[in-house]
Protein backbone atom coordinates (compact mmCIF):
# COMPACT_ATOMS: atom_id res chain seq x y z
CA UNK A 1 0.00 0.00 0.00
CA UNK A 2 1.41 3.37 -0.99
CA UNK A 3 1.44 6.27 1.43
CA UNK A 4 -1.11 9.02 1.00
CA UNK A 5 0.18 12.58 0.73
CA UNK A 6 -1.10 13.20 4.23
CA UNK A 7 0.83 10.20 5.56
CA UNK A 8 4.00 11.33 3.79
CA UNK A 9 3.70 14.65 5.57
CA UNK A 10 2.60 13.23 8.93
CA UNK A 11 5.50 10.77 9.08
CA UNK A 12 8.07 12.91 7.23
CA UNK A 13 10.39 13.21 10.27
CA UNK A 14 10.39 9.41 10.53
CA UNK A 15 10.79 8.73 6.83
CA UNK A 16 13.82 11.01 6.60
CA UNK A 17 15.65 8.91 9.23
CA UNK A 18 17.82 6.30 7.56
CA UNK A 19 16.94 3.83 10.36
CA UNK A 20 13.24 4.20 9.57
CA UNK A 21 12.61 5.31 5.99
CA UNK A 22 9.39 4.49 4.17
CA UNK A 23 10.06 0.79 4.73
CA UNK A 24 10.25 1.27 8.49
CA UNK A 25 7.17 3.46 8.57
CA UNK A 26 5.31 0.75 6.67
CA UNK A 27 6.48 -1.75 9.32
CA UNK A 28 5.09 0.50 12.06
CA UNK A 29 1.76 0.86 10.28
CA UNK A 30 1.56 -2.93 9.87
CA UNK A 31 2.49 -3.63 13.50
CA UNK A 32 0.45 -4.16 16.64
CA UNK A 33 1.25 -3.38 20.27
CA UNK A 34 -0.79 -4.25 23.36
CA UNK A 35 -0.58 -1.92 26.34
CA UNK A 36 -1.74 -3.41 29.62
CA UNK A 37 -2.73 -0.56 31.93
CA UNK A 38 -3.84 2.87 30.67
CA UNK A 39 -2.14 4.71 33.52
CA UNK A 40 1.08 6.54 34.32
CA UNK A 41 3.20 4.33 32.06
CA UNK A 42 0.57 3.26 29.56
CA UNK A 43 -0.62 6.81 28.82
CA UNK A 44 2.60 8.24 27.34
CA UNK A 45 3.48 4.88 25.76
CA UNK A 46 0.09 4.74 24.02
CA UNK A 47 0.32 8.34 22.85
CA UNK A 48 3.79 8.01 21.32
CA UNK A 49 2.91 4.72 19.67
CA UNK A 50 -0.27 6.23 18.22
CA UNK A 51 1.56 9.33 17.03
CA UNK A 52 4.26 7.12 15.49
CA UNK A 53 1.70 5.32 13.39
CA UNK A 54 1.73 1.89 15.02
CA UNK A 55 -1.23 0.57 13.07
CA UNK A 56 -3.00 -1.44 15.75
CA UNK A 57 -2.87 -0.60 19.43
CA UNK A 58 -4.65 -2.67 22.06
CA UNK A 59 -5.30 -1.18 25.46
CA UNK A 60 -6.46 -3.18 28.47
CA UNK A 61 -7.67 -1.65 31.72
CA UNK A 62 -10.71 -2.17 33.92
CA UNK A 63 -10.55 1.21 35.67
CA UNK A 64 -12.37 4.47 35.27
CA UNK A 65 -10.58 7.81 35.15
CA UNK A 66 -10.22 9.34 38.61
CA UNK A 67 -9.26 12.92 39.41
CA UNK A 68 -6.17 11.65 41.24
CA UNK A 69 -4.95 10.04 37.99
CA UNK A 70 -4.62 13.26 36.05
CA UNK A 71 -1.36 14.43 37.64
CA UNK A 72 0.44 11.80 35.50
CA UNK A 73 -1.96 9.95 33.17
CA UNK A 74 -1.77 12.49 30.37
CA UNK A 75 -3.92 10.53 27.92
CA UNK A 76 -6.97 11.45 30.05
CA UNK A 77 -8.41 14.92 30.59
CA UNK A 78 -10.49 16.56 33.30
CA UNK A 79 -13.63 15.98 31.23
CA UNK A 80 -12.88 12.22 31.21
CA UNK A 81 -13.25 11.75 34.99
CA UNK A 82 -15.64 8.84 35.51
CA UNK A 83 -15.18 7.50 31.97
CA UNK A 84 -13.68 4.06 31.27
CA UNK A 85 -9.93 4.57 30.87
CA UNK A 86 -9.80 2.42 27.75
CA UNK A 87 -12.48 4.59 26.10
CA UNK A 88 -10.79 7.85 27.11
CA UNK A 89 -7.44 6.48 25.85
CA UNK A 90 -9.00 5.36 22.56
CA UNK A 91 -10.55 8.79 21.96
CA UNK A 92 -7.22 10.54 22.57
CA UNK A 93 -5.27 8.18 20.31
CA UNK A 94 -7.83 8.36 17.50
CA UNK A 95 -7.85 12.15 17.69
CA UNK A 96 -4.05 12.14 17.46
CA UNK A 97 -3.82 9.83 14.49
CA UNK A 98 -6.68 8.44 12.37
CA UNK A 99 -4.30 5.82 10.89
CA UNK A 100 -4.42 3.89 14.16
CA UNK A 101 -6.96 1.20 15.00
CA UNK A 102 -7.45 1.04 18.75
CA UNK A 103 -8.81 -2.14 20.33
CA UNK A 104 -10.11 -1.73 23.87
CA UNK A 105 -10.32 -4.42 26.53
CA UNK A 106 -12.11 -3.21 29.62
CA UNK A 107 -10.90 -5.97 31.87
CA UNK A 108 -8.39 -7.03 34.49
CA UNK A 109 -5.70 -9.31 33.16
CA UNK A 110 -5.90 -12.77 34.68
CA UNK A 111 -4.76 -16.27 33.92
CA UNK A 112 -8.11 -16.77 32.15
CA UNK A 113 -7.78 -14.03 29.57
CA UNK A 114 -4.14 -13.00 29.16
CA UNK A 115 -3.12 -15.60 26.57
CA UNK A 116 -6.07 -14.56 24.41
CA UNK A 117 -5.26 -10.88 24.88
CA UNK A 118 -1.61 -11.10 23.87
CA UNK A 119 -1.84 -13.65 21.09
CA UNK A 120 -2.47 -11.26 18.18
CA UNK A 121 0.06 -8.59 19.18
CA UNK A 122 3.69 -8.19 18.12
CA UNK A 123 4.86 -6.53 21.34
CA UNK A 124 3.42 -6.10 24.83
CA UNK A 125 3.89 -3.16 27.20
CA UNK A 126 3.46 -3.77 30.93
CA UNK A 127 2.02 -0.58 32.34
CA UNK A 128 0.46 -2.19 35.41
CA UNK A 129 0.93 -1.14 39.00
CA UNK A 130 0.99 -4.39 40.90
CA UNK A 131 3.22 -7.44 41.18
CA UNK A 132 0.59 -10.13 40.50
CA UNK A 133 -0.07 -8.51 37.09
CA UNK A 134 3.64 -7.98 36.38
CA UNK A 135 4.46 -11.64 37.07
CA UNK A 136 1.40 -12.79 35.11
CA UNK A 137 2.43 -10.71 32.07
CA UNK A 138 5.99 -12.04 32.30
CA UNK A 139 4.96 -15.68 32.55
CA UNK A 140 2.36 -15.37 29.79
CA UNK A 141 4.84 -13.67 27.45
CA UNK A 142 7.50 -16.31 28.16
CA UNK A 143 4.99 -19.11 27.51
CA UNK A 144 3.56 -17.47 24.37
CA UNK A 145 7.06 -16.42 23.19
CA UNK A 146 6.07 -12.75 23.02
CA UNK A 147 8.48 -9.84 23.55
CA UNK A 148 7.51 -7.33 26.22
CA UNK A 149 8.70 -4.30 28.11
CA UNK A 150 8.55 -4.38 31.90
CA UNK A 151 8.59 -1.13 33.83
CA UNK A 152 7.95 0.13 37.33
CA UNK A 153 7.85 3.60 38.84
CA UNK A 154 7.66 4.92 42.38
CA UNK A 155 8.43 8.24 44.06
CA UNK A 156 11.28 9.73 41.96
CA UNK A 157 12.51 6.41 40.60
CA UNK A 158 11.78 4.21 37.63
CA UNK A 159 13.13 1.08 35.99
CA UNK A 160 12.60 -0.96 32.88
CA UNK A 161 13.83 -4.03 31.05
CA UNK A 162 12.91 -5.71 27.78
CA UNK A 163 12.30 -9.40 27.31
CA UNK A 164 12.70 -10.96 23.89
CA UNK A 165 12.31 -14.75 23.75
CA UNK A 166 15.69 -16.47 23.61
CA UNK A 167 17.63 -13.22 23.90
CA UNK A 168 18.08 -12.73 27.61
CA UNK A 169 16.58 -13.03 31.06
CA UNK A 170 12.91 -12.58 31.93
CA UNK A 171 11.46 -10.58 34.85
CA UNK A 172 11.25 -13.73 36.96
CA UNK A 173 14.96 -14.44 36.43
CA UNK A 174 15.61 -11.19 38.32
CA UNK A 175 12.72 -11.12 40.80
CA UNK A 176 11.86 -14.73 41.52
CA UNK A 177 8.45 -14.30 43.17
CA UNK A 178 6.13 -11.42 44.01
CA UNK A 179 6.84 -9.84 47.40
CA UNK A 180 4.21 -10.40 50.08
CA UNK A 181 1.28 -8.00 50.11
CA UNK A 182 2.28 -4.54 51.33
CA UNK A 183 5.94 -5.53 51.78
CA UNK A 184 6.97 -3.14 49.01
CA UNK A 185 5.13 0.18 48.76
CA UNK A 186 2.85 1.02 45.83
CA UNK A 187 2.52 4.43 44.17
CA UNK A 188 -0.75 4.97 45.98
CA UNK A 189 0.98 4.50 49.32
CA UNK A 190 4.31 6.13 48.49
CA UNK A 191 3.51 8.63 45.73
CA UNK A 192 5.09 9.13 42.33
CA UNK A 193 6.19 12.25 40.52
CA UNK A 194 3.93 12.70 37.51
CA UNK A 195 6.65 13.14 34.89
CA UNK A 196 8.20 9.79 35.88
CA UNK A 197 5.51 8.00 33.87
CA UNK A 198 6.42 10.22 30.94
CA UNK A 199 10.11 9.31 31.13
CA UNK A 200 9.73 5.58 31.63
CA UNK A 201 6.55 5.07 29.57
CA UNK A 202 8.18 6.88 26.65
CA UNK A 203 11.21 4.59 26.96
CA UNK A 204 8.84 1.62 26.78
CA UNK A 205 7.35 3.05 23.58
CA UNK A 206 10.89 3.52 22.25
CA UNK A 207 11.71 -0.14 22.94
CA UNK A 208 8.53 -1.26 21.13
CA UNK A 209 9.35 0.95 18.13
CA UNK A 210 12.97 -0.30 17.96
CA UNK A 211 11.78 -3.89 18.21
CA UNK A 212 9.28 -3.38 15.37
CA UNK A 213 11.87 -1.62 13.20
CA UNK A 214 14.57 -4.17 14.08
CA UNK A 215 17.11 -1.47 14.88
CA UNK A 216 19.64 -0.76 17.62
CA UNK A 217 20.17 -2.47 20.96
CA UNK A 218 17.19 -3.30 23.11
CA UNK A 219 17.24 -3.46 26.90
CA UNK A 220 17.45 -7.24 26.75
CA UNK A 221 19.87 -8.50 29.37
CA UNK A 222 19.83 -5.19 31.21
CA UNK A 223 17.76 -3.43 33.84
CA UNK A 224 17.81 0.33 33.33
CA UNK A 225 17.15 2.39 36.44
CA UNK A 226 16.45 6.11 36.63
CA UNK A 227 16.77 8.27 39.72
CA UNK A 228 15.31 11.71 39.05
CA UNK A 229 16.58 13.27 42.29
CA UNK A 230 20.22 12.53 41.44
CA UNK A 231 19.44 12.72 37.71
CA UNK A 232 21.13 9.38 37.11
CA UNK A 233 20.44 6.64 34.62
CA UNK A 234 22.14 3.34 35.47
CA UNK A 235 22.21 0.28 33.23
CA UNK A 236 22.66 -2.94 35.19
CA UNK A 237 23.95 -5.91 33.21
CA UNK A 238 22.09 -9.13 33.96
CA UNK A 239 23.27 -12.71 33.51
CA UNK A 240 22.79 -13.83 29.91
CA UNK A 241 20.79 -16.89 30.84
CA UNK A 242 19.34 -18.10 34.13
CA UNK A 243 19.40 -21.89 33.95
CA UNK A 244 17.33 -22.26 37.11
CA UNK A 245 14.59 -19.70 36.27
CA UNK A 246 11.22 -21.20 37.22
CA UNK A 247 9.57 -20.11 33.97
CA UNK A 248 12.23 -19.61 31.27
CA UNK A 249 15.03 -21.84 32.61
CA UNK A 250 16.17 -25.33 31.59
CA UNK A 251 13.54 -27.17 33.62
CA UNK A 252 10.62 -24.81 34.21
CA UNK A 253 8.54 -25.55 37.30
CA UNK A 254 5.92 -22.93 36.37
CA UNK A 255 4.05 -24.32 33.39
CA UNK A 256 0.65 -22.82 34.15
CA UNK A 257 -0.24 -19.20 34.79
CA UNK A 258 -0.64 -18.09 38.39
CA UNK A 259 -3.11 -15.52 39.77
CA UNK A 260 -1.29 -14.18 42.80
CA UNK A 261 -3.27 -12.36 45.47
CA UNK A 262 -3.31 -8.60 44.87
CA UNK A 263 -2.39 -5.99 47.44
CA UNK A 264 -5.56 -4.58 48.96
CA UNK A 265 -4.76 -1.01 48.05
CA UNK A 266 -4.56 -1.64 44.33
CA UNK A 267 -7.29 -4.01 43.42
CA UNK A 268 -7.26 -3.01 39.78
CA UNK A 269 -4.65 -2.93 37.06
CA UNK B 1 39.45 -3.13 49.18
CA UNK B 2 37.89 -1.13 46.39
CA UNK B 3 34.57 -2.35 45.02
CA UNK B 4 31.92 -0.85 42.77
CA UNK B 5 28.44 -0.59 44.26
CA UNK B 6 25.64 0.51 41.91
CA UNK B 7 28.22 2.03 39.59
CA UNK B 8 30.09 3.96 42.30
CA UNK B 9 33.60 3.01 43.51
CA UNK B 10 33.77 2.56 47.27
CA UNK B 11 36.26 1.48 49.92
CA UNK B 12 35.26 -1.28 52.33
CA UNK B 13 37.22 -3.41 54.75
CA UNK B 14 38.26 -6.83 53.46
CA UNK B 15 36.23 -9.92 54.25
CA UNK B 16 32.67 -8.57 54.38
CA UNK B 17 29.88 -10.75 53.04
CA UNK B 18 26.86 -9.74 50.96
CA UNK B 19 24.58 -9.59 54.03
CA UNK B 20 26.98 -7.15 55.72
CA UNK B 21 27.24 -4.98 52.60
CA UNK B 22 23.43 -4.82 52.40
CA UNK B 23 23.47 -3.52 55.98
CA UNK B 24 26.32 -1.05 55.40
CA UNK B 25 24.69 0.26 52.22
CA UNK B 26 21.42 0.75 54.08
CA UNK B 27 19.52 -1.13 51.38
CA UNK B 28 15.78 -0.46 51.32
CA UNK B 29 13.60 -3.57 51.82
CA UNK B 30 16.67 -5.83 52.24
CA UNK B 31 14.45 -8.94 52.46
CA UNK B 32 13.44 -8.50 48.83
CA UNK B 33 16.52 -7.09 47.13
CA UNK B 34 18.14 -9.00 44.27
CA UNK B 35 21.95 -8.87 44.23
CA UNK B 36 24.37 -9.39 41.38
CA UNK B 37 28.14 -9.60 41.68
CA UNK B 38 30.07 -9.24 38.44
CA UNK B 39 26.83 -9.65 36.47
CA UNK B 40 25.80 -12.92 38.16
CA UNK B 41 22.91 -13.37 40.58
CA UNK B 42 23.78 -14.22 44.18
CA UNK B 43 21.23 -16.65 45.66
CA UNK B 44 19.47 -15.23 48.68
CA UNK B 45 20.59 -18.28 50.66
CA UNK B 46 24.22 -17.41 49.89
CA UNK B 47 24.22 -13.81 51.18
CA UNK B 48 26.11 -14.86 54.36
CA UNK B 49 28.56 -17.21 52.69
CA UNK B 50 29.44 -14.96 49.73
CA UNK B 51 32.48 -12.86 50.58
CA UNK B 52 33.01 -9.75 48.51
CA UNK B 53 36.51 -9.35 47.12
CA UNK B 54 38.57 -6.46 45.81
CA UNK B 55 37.41 -5.32 42.38
CA UNK B 56 33.91 -6.83 42.63
CA UNK B 57 31.06 -5.05 40.90
CA UNK B 58 27.96 -5.25 43.10
CA UNK B 59 24.45 -4.23 42.05
CA UNK B 60 21.21 -4.09 44.02
CA UNK B 61 17.98 -4.59 42.07
CA UNK B 62 14.75 -3.49 43.67
CA UNK B 63 11.12 -4.38 43.20
CA UNK B 64 9.33 -1.45 41.64
CA UNK B 65 5.62 -2.11 41.43
CA UNK B 66 4.06 1.19 40.44
CA UNK B 67 3.00 2.20 36.99
CA UNK B 68 -0.57 3.26 37.04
Amino acid sequence: MAFTNEQLERYSRHIILKEVGSKGQKKLLDSSVLIIGAGGLGAPAAMYLAASGVGTIGIADADEVDLSNLQRQIIHSTNDVGKAKVLSAKETMEAMNPDVTVNTYRTFVSSDNIMDLIKDYDFIIDGTDNFPAKFLINDACVMAKKPFSHAGIIRFKGQLMTYVPGQGPCYRCVFKNPPPKDAVPTCKQAGVIGAMGGVIGSLQAMEAIKYILGIGDLLTGYLLTYDAINMEFHKIKLPTYTHNCAVCGDNPTITELIDYEQAECDGVL
Amino acid sequence: MTITVAGVQKEYEDGINVAKLIELEDVETPEYVTVTINDDFVDRGAFESTIIIDGDNVEFLYFMGGGH
